[in-house]
């Protein structure tokens, strides 16, 4: 019981510190939603960390002060307050907008090479090097005969000439 | 023979180079925009809404008026600089016999109303578009954006920004006239 009151004091001085920080900012663009639960609170802001602002190419709604990022939080909002979940949400921006608008890209055969891609760089990788040392070792164990008459002549002819 | 084989295989690198550069450069030569994106609705039918007329507020459309014909549905807001651009070329477009519907999109009534007067109304119906429902649903992302609707009412196309002569001569058109 005595976390719990902990846990109400702190976030009752950071609603205050927050509610300094933006009186003295004014009209700085932070949207102040509230909900229901923390659930869909923490929904929300995956959301809008995932889904990417069709106008502005790389930032994701969360960052964007954009007309229609402004526009697409809102939304998001409200699906998220009617109890829909993350993959509802997803869906219904993406029907709307297309895979633009997330920011991990499902996969299909267009975003297959993402995911294979760097796998056959790999496995290309390691044909090529296996390759080249069966080369390598090959051609520093095997003489042909010609070579291998060659090697007994001499090592017979220093046996020899050890000997004698 | 394995002198070929050789060649062939330090050519390897040189052929992955080349297909890189090409796949590289082919967007950046064909000029194509990466701020343009395909619609992801192609292919399916205007979604449902209910929006006033923008000279009358009594006076209600839904997505019937979107079917029946092929026609153009264009989106745009007194505050796009470039719908004043493209408005010339749309009353070109609606002297020559063009069906096109306007949807204005999160604007002030007023102004658009002045705007349509100003510069000539090409629009057959203006929808007033004030929260941006219809624009949500349709995946606008800017004005202004053109939509190809044929007689079923099912989009078969959709362009982003300026709609001139280029535009529709070299890609609009075909589709147009390739619509049911």
């Amino acid at each position: 019981m005595i976390k719990v009151s902990k846990f109400n004091l702190l976030s009752v001085l950071l609603l205050l510190l927050g509610s300094v920080l933006f009186s003295t900012n004014g009209q700085a663009a932070i949207d102040t939603f509230e909900f229901d639960n923390a659930q869909q609170e923490k929904t929300f802001h995956e959301l809008t960390k995932l889904l990417r602002c069709p106008k502005c190419q790389n930032q994701n709604i969360a960052d964007s002060n954009a007309e229609l990022a402004k526009d697409l939080r809102n939304k998001t909002y409200d699906l998220v307050k009617q109890g829909q979940s993350k993959e509802q949400v997803v869906d219904y921006m993406v029907a709307r907008f297309g895979n633009f608008v997330r920011y991990d890209p499902p996969v299909t055969p267009a975003t297959i090479f993402l995911w294979l891609g760097p796998l056959l760089f790999i496995i290309f990788g390691l044909l090529v090097l296996f390759k080249q040392i069966k080369k390598q070792r090959s051609k520093t164990t095997h003489l042909d005969d010609q070579e291998q008459q060659k090697l007994q002549a001499l090592l017979q002819k220093h046996v020899k000439d050890t000997h004698s | 023979m394995l002198n070929k084989r050789r060649v062939l295989t330090l050519l390897i690198p040189f052929i992955i180079f080349i297909t890189g550069a090409v796949f590289l450069a082919t967007p950046l030569l064909k000029g194509s925009d990466p701020s343009k994106l395909d619609s992801a609705l192609i292919g399916q039918a205007i979604p449902e809404f209910t929006l006033q007329d923008i000279y009358d507020e009594n006076k209600q459309y839904d997505a019937s008026i979107l079917k029946g014909q092929k026609m153009l549905l264009n989106v745009w807001a007194t505050w796009c600089p470039t719908c004043y651009a493209e408005h010339t070329y749309l009353n070109k477009l609606a002297q020559q016999g063009f069906y096109i519907v306007g949807m204005n999109y999160k604007d002030d009534r007023k102004k658009a109303i002045r705007w349509l007067k100003d510069l000539n109304d090409p629009y057959k119906i203006s929808l007033f578009d004030k929260s941006g429902l219809l624009g949500l649903d349709l995946g606008v992302y800017g004005a202004p954006e053109t939509f190809l609707i044929d007689s079923q009412g099912i989009i078969q196309y959709r362009h982003v920004g300026d709609l001139n002569e280029q535009v529709w001569n070299d890609k609009l058109l075909a589709i147009y006239e390739a619509m049911q």
